[in-house]
C-alpha cells in the first residue's frame, strides 16, 4: 500500500465526523429516550458470539452477510452480527424467562459482508424494538405505531406505508402441497411480479385450477385500500390459516388508519421479505425519492424455540445511519463561549457556572491563537468591572 | 395520473420496437431519441420522461429508484439478478436467444453429452456459470464485452455463449449453434418503491403497455 493511501477505509465501511456525530447522537439519545417512554427496556448484546447461537432461525441470507472468525480459545466459530433481533430473542427466550410481555429495545453497529444497496454501507447503527409474548394485532400495532412515532421524531414525516402478511402466501402455499421447488421457484417469481413465469410455474405444476387461482391472484392484490375487500372475495374457498392472516392485517391497518388518518397505506399480498424468518403481518416504512425502506419490521412468531422458549414476537428495526442521511437538519448549530486561558479561582468557577447551566465552554490555550468561529464559539467570556460575563462576539 | 415516472430504455432494438409500444400506451417523446444527444427526453405527458442509458446500465438505474420504470433484456436481468425490481411484464420485443455456439468443425465431432469443462467467451459469465453448473459442467470463462464470434476463431476459447437472432453473424463466422439456453425479450421493469408510492401512476402505464403488447387483443 503506498503512503498516500494509507487513510483508505474499506469499501463499505465509514466514519462519521463533526458536526454529524454530534446530531447522530442527539438522534440516539431521544430515540432511546422516546423507547423508554414507551416501555421498552435497553439490553445490550454482545459484538460477536458463536455462530449457532447467532444465525439460529435465522435463513441462510443472514448467514451469508456474517463476518466470521475463529474464536482462539475454543476453536469454534465465532460471527460479528449482522442483526440484532436474533439476539433480543435469545435474551427473552433463555435468560429473561418472564411470563408477562416483555418489551426490548437495543442499538448497536451490526456489519455486513455485502451492502443491501448500491454503494451502501456495510456497517449500519441498527436501532430496534421488540415486543415478546403477544400473539395478537394489538402488539403488531403498538410496535407499528412505535415505528411511525420513531421516524416522526426524527422530522420524517412525508412516509408511506407498505403491509404485508407472509401468512397469506404460506396458507396457500401449504395447502397447495407444492413440491419444496415448486414453491421456491414460485416465491422467487412473486417476488419479482413476474407473472408470464408465475403463470408457466402454476401450469407446469399438478394443482387443482382454484387453488393456481389463489395462487395467481397474488399478484394482482397490491394497491391501496381496495386490495384487502378484493382479497377476500379472491381467496373466500381458502383455508382458515388464509383467511385468518386477512382478518389480521386488516385489524392492523384500521388501527394505523385510524392513529395516522392522513398517512398513505400501500398492501401487497405477494410481498415476502424474510419470508422464512417472519410469520404474520409485515410493515415497511418508505420516503419519496428512496428506493430502499427506511425502517421495517413485522412478526416472527416461534424464532425463540430454538433457545428453549418459543414465543410470540414481533418488532422493528432501522439504520441510524440512514436515518440521519434522510431525516432534515433541525438541529441547530449548539454554539459556545470561548474562555480565556488562565487559572484563577474566580475564572474556573464562572467557566463551571456556565457548565452546570448546559452551556459548552471551550477554554483558550496560552500560546494557541485560534479564531473564535474556529473553535465553534459565538459568545466569549471577558472580565467586566470585576466579574466575568459573557459576551457575544462580534460578527456573530 | 399527477406522480412524475421516469421510464429508461437503452438505444438499439429497445428503443426502436419499444416506442411504438409507448405509443400505442398514449407516450410520444417530443423529440427523436434516435437524433437528440439529450440524455433525458420529455413526452407528450409532462409528468412523463424517458432517460436513455445503456442496455446493462437499465436494471441499476430501475433498482435505486434513478428511473421508475425501464425497459430491460431478460438476458440483461438474469446476468445481472432482477432481485431489488419487478419484472411486471414480458414486452415481446427485441426477441432473440440465448444460445452456445461453436465452430462448424468441431460441431461435427461433438457430443454435448460428453461435456466435462469447458472454455467458453462471453459477455455473460453469471448465466453461462450457472446454465453449466446446474448440468454438473465446470467452466472456465472469458469476460469479452463484444464480438464473442471472433473467439474461437482465433483460439481464444472453444465456444461462446451469446445472443442470436437471425443467425447470420454466426454463420458469416463459420460457427453453428449447439445448445438453447433460454428465450430473450425485454421485459417492463419497475422500482419496488415507484410500485408502491406511486402505484396509481405506474399501475396505469402499465395496464396500458399490457394491452399494447403484441399478440394480445
Amino acid at each position: 500500500m503506498f503512503e498516500k493511501d494509507r487513510w483508505l477505509l474499506p469499501e463499505g465501511v465509514d466514519e462519521i465526523l463533526p458536526p454529524e456525530a454530534r446530531r447522530l447522537e442527539a438522534m440516539r439519545r431521544r430515540l432511546l429516550d422516546l423507547f423508554d417512554l414507551w416501555g421498552y427496556e435497553l439490553v445490550m448484546p454482545p459484538l460477536v458470539e458463536y455462530l449457532e447461537s447467532l444465525l439460529t432461525g435465522s435463513g441462510r441470507d443472514l448467514d451469508l452477510q456474517t463476518f466470521k472468525l475463529t474464536d482462539q480459545l475454543t476453536g469454534r466459530l465465532m460471527g460479528i452480527r449482522a442483526d440484532m433481533t436474533p439476539q433480543a430473542a435469545r435474551i427473552d427466550a433463555h435468560y429473561l424467562k418472564r411470563q408477562a410481555p416483555v418489551r426490548l429495545c437495543y442499538v448497536g453497529s451490526v456489519l455486513r459482508t455485502r451492502p443491501d444497496e448500491f454503494a451502501g454501507s456495510r456497517e449500519l447503527l441498527q436501532l430496534g424494538a421488540e415486543l415478546y409474548g403477544h400473539p395478537g394485532p394489538a402488539s403488531d400495532i403498538e410496535v407499528l405505531r412505535l415505528m411511525l412515532e420513531t421516524l416522526a421524531t426524527v422530522g420524517l414525516t412525508d412516509l408511506h406505508l407498505d403491509l404485508g402478511q407472509v401468512g397469506v402466501f404460506r396458507g396457500l402455499a401449504k395447502d397447495a402441497g407444492l413440491a419444496p421447488e415448486l414453491e421456491a421457484a414460485l416465491f422467487d417469481a412473486l417476488q419479482r411480479k413476474a407473472r408470464p413465469e408465475v403463470e408457466a410455474l402454476l401450469a407446469g405444476g399438478d394443482l387443482a385450477t382454484t387453488k393456481k387461482q389463489a395462487l395467481a391472484a397474488l399478484l394482482d392484490l397490491n394497491g391501496a385500500g381496495d386490495v384487502l375487500p378484493r382479497a377476500r372475495a379472491l381467496l373466500k374457498s381458502a383455508p382458515s390459516e388464509v383467511v385468518q392472516a386477512l382478518a389480521n392485517l386488516q385489524t392492523v391497518a384500521e388501527a394505523v388508519q385510524r392513529a395516522y388518518p392522513k398517512l398513505p397505506v400501500y398492501f401487497d399480498l405477494a410481498e415476502l421479505r424474510g419470508y422464512r424468518y417472519y410469520t404474520g403481518v409485515l410493515f415497511s416504512a418508505l420516503v419519496p425519492g428512496r428506493g430502499q425502506a427506511v425502517a421495517q419490521g413485522g412478526r416472527y412468531d416461534g424464532i425463540g424455540k430454538a433457545f428453549g422458549r418459543a414465543r410470540a414476537a414481533t418488532g422493528f428495526s432501522a439504520d441510524l445511519r440512514q436515518l440521519l442521511k434522510i431525516a432534515p437538519a433541525v438541529d441547530v448549530p449548539p454554539g459556545a463561549i470561548l474562555a480565556p486561558a488562565g487559572d484563577e479561582p474566580e475564572l474556573q468557577q464562572a467557566i463551571a457556572r456556565l457548565r452546570a447551566a448546559g452551556e459548552r465552554v471551550v477554554s483558550a490555550l496560552p500560546g494557541a491563537t485560534a479564531a473564535a468561529a474556529e473553535l465553534g464559539c459565538d459568545r466569549e467570556l471577558v472580565k467586566q468591572g470585576g466579574a466575568w460575563a459573557v459576551n457575544k462576539l462580534a460578527g456573530r | 395520473m399527477t406522480e412524475s415516472l421516469k421510464i429508461a430504455l437503452s438505444k438499439g432494438r429497445i428503443l426502436e420496437e419499444g416506442l411504438p409500444l409507448l405509443a400505442k400506451a398514449g407516450i410520444v417523446p417530443r423529440e427523436d431519441p434516435a437524433k437528440s444527444r439529450k440524455l433525458i427526453l420529455d413526452t407528450n405527458l409532462d409528468n412523463v420522461q424517458l432517460v436513455i442509458i445503456r442496455a446493462a446500465d437499465v436494471p441499476t438505474y430501475v433498482q435505486y429508484g434513478a428511473a421508475d420504470l425501464g425497459m430491460a433484456g431478460k438476458d440483461v436481468l438474469m446476468e445481472y439478478g432482477g432481485d431489488g425490481l419487478y419484472e411486471l411484464l414480458d414486452l415481446k420485443i427485441a426477441v432473440c436467444r440465448l444460445m452456445v455456439a461453436e465452430p462448424a468443425k468441431l460441431a461435427q465431432q461433438d457430443d454435448p453429452k460428453k461435456w466435462t469443462r469447458l472454455r467458453i467467451a462471453t459477455k455473460y459469465p453469471a448465466i453461462t456459470r450457472r446454465h453449466f453448473a446446474a448440468k454438473g459442467i465446470q467452466t472456465d470463462i472469458i469476460k469479452l464485452y463484444g464480438s464473442m464470434e471472433l473467439a474461437p476463431l482465433v483460439g481464444l476459447s472453444d465456444r461462446i455463449v451469446d445472443l442470436v437472432g437471425t443467425g447470420k453473424t454466426l454463420k458469416a463466422n463459420g460457427l453453428v449453434e449447439v445448445e438453447h439456453i433460454a428465450d430473450i425479450s425485454a421485459w417492463l421493469v419497475a422500482n419496488k418503491a415507484s410500485m408502491k408510492m406511486k402505484h396509481a401512476a405506474v399501475k396505469g402505464l402499465v395496464d396500458r403497455l399490457a394491452s399494447a403488447i403484441p399478440g394480445r387483443p
